[in-house]
């Protein structure tokens, strides 16, 4: 399905902007190769770990493409807004709320079949992450409050809240430790890889990436959100409602970064844990920049992060290079990303 | 004494003269206005005396020296101070730092330490010699809009300017704040300043002013001392003195679409830019309003248009209170500001095309866009309004500004409006394309549609008009027949003289 790319031009332009990610990539790998040769160590040979790390066997390539489906929805969710011109800062705390929901209804729910209670334990991971980015939405539209700041604020929110939960009212009994109980198995999603923990998520994310691309350019919705993104005023003039199309892409986002929860718990770890999100809500940031806000992008642009950390630590067993190179690597593809971005910005000051 | 003298000054951008070949000349303690509509050249002149611009050819003269300035600080340097329109103020810091901002008097000069207290007591003295009222402590953000422009004032003569520049000073002031600001200008010109006032606004211009330059099109209308001229010669200076080509063709009335009872709106500012409006518009027929900018025009078509809200007042289309979405594609709006209101930027044509109408047929329905469709529709509408682009799927921001205006018109046409705005439909256009989106208008008329012309060209005003009503300050000053309109008695009524008293003359 050609969803992205309807015509010549924007052909042209997708392959542009490939490219230029394709280079910042490849520049981001040569200033980190000449780090790890002052660090005392061989690039090729710690790439090359990097590399069997995160594709070497099934194990490697599975682990890879478990880290891939959060990082793909928390990507989407931050793409999406941007598209309708919202910072959404909050992914992280959206996801927790997501996991919640989904734990909640992975556990409390019983006896239904597995045909409707994973549906269900998605819908419900979605809305509640829905509601958390809508709230800060609803905000933006109605009081004219930074999304920035109140997705930044509400993330110690929905963080603190969930830890408060798995230390007494909805801890696995007899509470030693700070998780829930797990989730019963109508719940779970189907395993595709036996031998990892890889669950048919990576395949819901990519249909779900499908559809938000679908959504954003054949339906007016999506036309009508980019141009509410593009130009307030010229939307008001119109006749779009702009504060509703806030509020809408704002839910959205949340509802997706939502669905990066919801699928942690019922594909791979089947329980709430305190803390349990290394942080995929703030590298859904830089996903959905490297990817430039489009969901086919942001696929393989979560697919580079997740290879990036799962590699680290053959990386690291191989060579003693710290793990936290690849986060080194990781800023300098944002960095020279945002260098082609800030001159595109400049060129296009120039023109007007 | 000549204080000024600016000659033939020509000044030329990519594909538009923006002065050709203008002389100003301003004398000691004189204040002289720089009159003319939007894009008549003004800025530019000034822009060319303060530095900013360097001028093709001509010259400036300083107290009779030639001079030539490469940046504004040269020009700061000889004694010309600039209050733009967008004040060039830092939010954060105080009066006090801000004037001195960019600046290392002599007290400073080899001092790390930065003397607040004499820029302060310096500032004060200015001050109060030109009743500028300012606390110099005072931080600009929590300054009103005529403090600011005081603060601006300020800067400009602590840095010792001798001419003041102020462009459209009065623009984003309230009447009181006007009042206030003419009574500083006055004290400047009697210490022998010089100032030179840039407006759009007749009455402003016949009240402060001693002498007039009035601009039209870039090109030096004439000069003119205040004591000599009135606001309505004024007015057709503005407006060019052509004489009106004949109506091209006479509009079939048929059932009122549009009417409006009472209504006031308000602008940003929320000062009442529309009072108690009434009028009606039929099928068939073309209404223009005529008007010097910014009398409520751009309003009026807002709220018509549904973005403004009513203040009080009734408006009806078709015989029903219109208000919601439903309004946005029964209603024709080419706006007056085709980029921020009228287009997105970065979308394609077709894209453009489209979305006022997305989820209609045959672009879509509320679930999917028929890209096919959009395509069709905006090929269809490029070879009708022949417009020059490589296709529809290129972003609109590469088109020229005539293409764009037209495919923003065939945008709202393709929609067939009972009710049809235009905005100042021509401004920024070359003579084809304005005769082109003429053609056009006529033609939607005589298909029937009710259009509403708003313009500050008069020309344009007359030649299209079935009637004509001339807005002043917000009010109708009357209703004209296009036969018995004519350019002397629309001036006048655009400088302010009601229908009525025309009469009596």
């Amino acid at each position: 399905m050609n969803v992205t790319i309807p015509a010549g031009s924007q052909l042209l332009s997708a392959i542009r902007t490939t490219s230029e990610s394709l280079a910042a990539i490849g520049l981001a790998l040569l200033v980190s190769a000449v780090l790890i040769f002052i660090a005392g160590e061989n690039p090729l040979e710690a790439y090359t770990a990097l590399i069997n790390g995160a594709f070497g066997d099934s194990f490697a390539w599975g682990n890879t493409l478990a880290r891939t489906t959060p990082l793909i929805f928390t990507g989407l969710a931050v793409a999406f807004a941007f598209r309708c011109n919202l910072l959404n800062i909050g992914a992280e705390g959206q996801l927790y709320m997501g996991a919640l929901a989904s734990v909640l209804a992975g556990i409390y729910i019983t006896g239904l079949p597995a045909i409707i209670h994973i549906p269900l334990a998605i819908l419900l991971g979605f809305a509640a992450g829905g509601l958390w980015g809508g709230f800060a939405g609803y905000l933006r539209a109605t009081r004219g409050i930074n999304e920035i700041i109140s997705t930044i604020m509400l993330n110690f929110i929905a963080i603190f809240f969930v830890s408060y939960l798995v230390h007494g009212p909805i801890a696995e009994p007899p509470g030693f430790f700070h998780q829930t109980a797990q989730i019963g198995p109508s719940a779970r999603l189907p395993i595709m890889m036996q031998k990892s923990d890889l669950s048919i998520s990576i395949i819901l994310a990519v249909l779900v990436a499908i559809v938000v691309a679908y959504i954003l350019w054949r339906t007016p919705f999506g036309l009508r959100l980019r141009a509410v993104g593009q130009s307030q005023e010229t939307a008001k003039f119109s006749g779009i409602p702009v504060k509703g199309y806030v509020f809408g892409a704002m839910g959205i986002s949340g509802g997706l970064a939502g669905l990066a929860g919801a699928m942690e718990i019922i594909g791979s770890q089947y329980r709430l844990l305190d803390f349990f999100s290394p942080g995929y809500g703030f590298d859904g940031i830089a996903v959905a920049f490297l990817g430039r806000s489009d969901p086919i992008g942001v696929i393989f642009a979560a697919f580079l992060f997740a290879a990036l950390r799962v590699g680290a630590n053959q990386m690291q067993r191989t060579t003693g290079l710290p793990t936290s190179l690849v986060v080194v690597i990781q800023g300098m593809v944002i960095l020279f990303i945002m260098g082609v971005v800030i001159r595109h910005w400049l060129q296009a000051r120039k023109k007007s | 004494m000549s204080h000024l003298q600016m000659s033939n000054i020509t000044k030329n951008f990519p594909g538009v003269i923006a002065n050709d070949e203008i002389s100003l000349t301003v004398e000691e303690g004189e204040i002289h206005a720089l009159l003319g509509e939007n894009g008549s050249g003004k800025t530019t002149l000034m822009n060319a005396l303060y530095g900013i611009y360097r001028p093709d050819s001509g010259k400036i003269l300083i107290d009779h020296q030639e001079i030539k300035f490469e940046s504004p600080s040269d020009a700061i340097k000889c004694g010309i101070g600039m209050v733009h329109q967008h004040f060039m103020l830092v939010p954060p810091l105080t009066v006090t730092e801000n004037v001195i901002l960019g600046i290392s008097p002599e007290s400073f000069q080899w001092n790390p330490i930065l003397d607040r207290k004499t820029a302060e007591q310096k500032i004060e003295n200015l001050a109060s010699k030109h009743g500028l009222e300012i606390m110099p402590r005072s931080k600009i953000w929590q300054l009103p809009v005529g403090a600011q422009q005081r603060v601006e004032i300020l800067k400009a003569l602590y840095r010792n300017a001798e001419i003041l520049i102020l462009d459209e000073p009065t623009a984003v002031l309230t009447p009181q704040e006007v009042e206030d600001l003419f009574k500083v200008l006055r004290s400047l010109a009697k210490s022998g300043k010089s100032v030179v006032f840039i407006s759009h606004k007749l009455n402003e211009v016949m009240e402060i002013s001693d002498n007039i330059t009035v601009l039209r099109n870039g090109r030096l209308e004439g000069a003119v001392s205040v004591a000599d001229t009135s606001a309505k010669q004024l007015a057709e200076m503005m407006v060019g003195r052509q004489i009106a080509s004949p109506r091209k063709s006479v509009g079939q009335r048929g059932d009122e679409v549009l009417e409006a009872r009472n209504i006031k709106v308000k602008d940003d500012r929320d000062l009442t830019a529309v009072n108690e409006v009434s009028f009606s518009l039929s099928a068939g027929e073309i209404l223009g309003v005529a008007g010097v900018d910014g009398n409520g025009q751009k309003e009026l078509a807002e709220a018509i248009a549904g973005v403004r809200p009513l203040e009080s007042g009734e408006l009806k289309i078709s015989g029903v209170p219109g208000s919601g979405p439903a309004k946005f594609t029964s209603i024709g709006h080419v706006t007056e500001d085709r980029h921020q209101t009228g287009m997105v930027k970065a979308f394609s044509l077709s894209e453009n095309f489209a979305l006022k109408m997305c989820h209609r047929e045959p672009y879509g329905d509320w679930k999917k866009l028929n890209i096919n469709a959009m395509r069709e529709k905006t090929l269809e509408a490029i070879s009708a309004f022949d417009i020059k682009t490589p296709g529809p799927d290129v972003a609109i921001s590469t088109l020229s500004g005539g293409n764009q205006q037209k495919l923003v018109m065939a945008k709202e046409l393709s929609m067939k409006p009972k009710l049809f705005l235009a905005a100042q439909p021509t401004r920024g256009l070359d003579v084809g394309a304005a005769e082109y989106v003429h053609s056009r208008l006529l033609e939607a008329r005589d298909q029937g549609m009710a259009i509403l012309l708003l313009s500050t060209e008069l020309e344009e005003v007359l030649s299209l008009s079935d009637r004509i009503i001339v807005m002043f300050e917000g009010k109708i000053m009357g209703t004209l027949n296009a036969e018995e309109a004519s350019r002397e008695k629309v001036g006048l009524m655009m400088a302010g003289t009601s229908f009525e008293d025309i009469g009596e003359s």
